[in-house]
């Protein structure tokens, strides 16, 4: 036997075990996440199918959930109440976040401290940021209406006013929120070569003009990633609302997760329920691929 | 010329505009964990007063013994530690291999699996839940906290957390790979005693991010938990401020005692966390 050929065996066992060991060391996760998430998916689809309640024994129903979801005016709240979630936040927080990102993208003394202030909500749990809000807005004690009484106004019943539990909602979530977009638009924006600015100053444009005409249109893979990530948090809003208002008052702030919350654990609807997560996920699936697409598309523009 | 004089003004007068809206907007972020605290330790009849105190006199120090004194409350501390770390130790040990394996072997699908663990970083933990509790009632787990603990591990975090491991390992040069092979080191052996050692920033990272989300989840122990003896923390916060005649100054050191201990760890690590999170928001 010549050599070349022998080292090519031991070169092909070699990469046979190498494979066999990659397969070992991806086995634990991939099995965990075929049990724990990929069969439940499919579950959930099932039983979406199926009238399934404490009480009564699953019996197959085939699209009824879906058509009675139709005929639901509760639903109707809910997918109005967070499409108004949505509409109030998103806009908002890409305004709010493109300004504090342009505001601490640069190095200077102390913005590792500002940046860490604006973070620091992104980190507390939702439950506690909820607690904390809900005691700023109380009707009597809160230190908002308590101010407001300082100056001689009578504050709103804020958490118990219909038309305002779903504008508080999101401007806590807002709050919340804003560390992490601003991190994700402050790492894109330093990512645009400083040759642009420099040669758009020699041009004379204005810092609002460079923001307009450079930064934006560099960034806006990033601002797509932002919008995507914000539209699927919105749709997935649940602790806020549990702790600020408990869906109330009446269901003037019921939401998607809200409503499967209440369907399936409340009410032990879990037929009904899973159609609602069903639609939930069909929302969430578009809204991935459309981003994975999108971003595709971009990056290939860029290089 | 004229307009070359006031330069410096005008660059002074920025900086110090600069620096008033950045403090403005540092005082309205931390401004509700001022009031949470400072509430934390007033006395309950300060709590309601008008005009109200923005620094409690006297200081009640003595809230957070009354909160220690009520029995569970340190049960659900230990819950909440116990479980998050449990989670902590399997996202890292199965994502690092699995995070090593795919950018470090070479082997058949290996792009399209690790497409499949990505998207589970899609997946809501709500659209899984409805099934999971039914298949763990019948088992008879669901009121435990094994579905806090074991499906945490493989759904978000784990795809997170493969992700991260994968990013890492990919920055490490082959060649240290293939030295070690030609002394003959398995793989194992190359995974535990030359990989796991380099990555104790990318662990450091993956640690206190996966402790973060559970040691604040919510929505699983509402679902799961309803003999109070197996609380967390969030939970058992939820529920106080539900009760009738709140406290709300033994409610503000509870939020304070769970929120603290984070916020200690955020600050000494914050720098390395936001760069890691910015690196994986983008690429």
């Amino acid at each position: 036997m010549t050599k070349p050929t022998s080292a090519a065996r031991t070169a092909r066992t070699l990469a046979l075990s190498d494979s066999r060991w990659a397969y070992a060391f991806i086995s634990p996760m991939l099995v965990g996440y075929t049990l724990f998430v990929l069969l439940p998916i499919a579950a959930t689809l099932v039983i979406s199918l199926t009238d399934w309640s404490l009480i009564s024994k699953p019996s197959w129903v085939g699209l009824d959930n879906y058509r009675a979801l139709f005929q639901d005016g509760e639903f109707y709240v809910v997918v109005r109440n967070t499409l108004y979630f949505t509409a109030l936040l998103l806009p908002s927080n890409l305004a709010v976040c493109l300004g504090l990102a342009w505001l601490l993208k640069d190095r200077f003394r102390g913005v590792g401290l500002f940046r860490t202030a604006v973070f620091t909500p992104v980190v507390t749990s939702v439950v506690v940021w909820g607690i904390v809000w809900k005691y700023i807005f109380q009707t009597d004690n809160g230190i908002i209406n308590v101010a407001l009484r300082m100056i001689g106004v009578q504050g709103p019943h804020w958490l118990f006013t219909s038309a305002l539990a779903i504008p508080i909602v999101a401007f806590v979530t807002l709050v919340k929120g804003l560390g992490m977009n601003m991190v994700i638009l402050i790492g894109a924006m330093q990512d645009v070569p400083a040759f642009y600015y420099e040669a758009a100053r020699l041009d004379g444009a204005s810092g609002w003009r460079q923001f307009r005409s450079i930064t934006l249109p560099l960034i806006a893979p990033s601002i797509f990633l932002v919008t995507i990530m914000t539209v699927i948090g919105s749709l997935k809003v649940f602790g806020q609302i549990y702790s600020l208002t408990g869906g109330g008052p009446g269901n003037s702030s019921y939401v998607f997760v809200y409503y499967i919350y209440q369907q399936a654990f409340r009410f032990y609807e879990f037929g009904y329920a899973s159609a609602i997560s069903a639609i939930l996920f069909l929302i969430i699936l578009i809204l991935t691929l459309a981003q994975w697409n999108v971003r595709k598309k971009w990056v290939y523009h860029e290089a | 010329m004229k307009h070359k004089a006031h330069r410096p003004i005008r660059k002074a007068l920025r900086t110090v505009g600069k620096y008033a809206l950045c403090t403005a907007v540092a005082v309205i972020m931390l401004a509700p964990f001022y009031w949470m605290v400072t509430t934390s330790l007033k006395s309950y009849s300060k709590v309601l007063l008008f005009p109200p105190q923005f620094w409690p006199d006297p200081l009640v120090w003595q809230n957070y013994a009354d909160l220690f004194g009520m029995q569970p409350f340190l049960l659900y501390m230990w819950n909440s530690v116990y479980i998050a770390l449990l989670v902590c130790a399997g996202v890292i040990l199965f994502s690092s291999l699995a995070g090593y394996a795919f950018a470090k072997i070479r082997f058949r699908g290996s792009s399209a699996l690790f497409l499949v663990i990505l998207s589970g970083m899609m997946m809501p933990v709500e659209i899984t839940t409805i099934p999971l509790f039914l298949a763990l009632s019948q088992l008879r787990i669901a009121e435990s906290h094994f579905p806090l603990i074991v499906p945490q591990i493989f759904g978000y975090g784990g795809a997170f957390g493969t992700f991260l491991m994968r990013q890492f390992f990919l920055t490490i040069p082959d060649e240290l790979v293939e030295a070690a092979k030609i002394d003959g080191c398995s793989q194992p052996g190359i995974f535990r005693r030359i990989m796991m050692p380099m990555a104790t920033t990318a662990v450091a990272t993956l640690l206190i991010f996966t402790f973060l989300q559970n040691w604040n989840e919510f929505f699983l122990p509402l679902i799961y938990l309803s003999s109070s003896k197996l609380y967390t923390i969030p939970l058992a916060l939820s529920l106080f401020t539900t009760e009738n005649g709140v406290q709300w100054h033994l409610i503000m050191a509870a939020a304070t005692v769970s929120t603290l201990p984070v916020l200690i760890v955020f600050f000494l690590a914050q720098r390395k966390f936001i760069e890691s999170l910015s690196m994986t928001g983008i690429k």
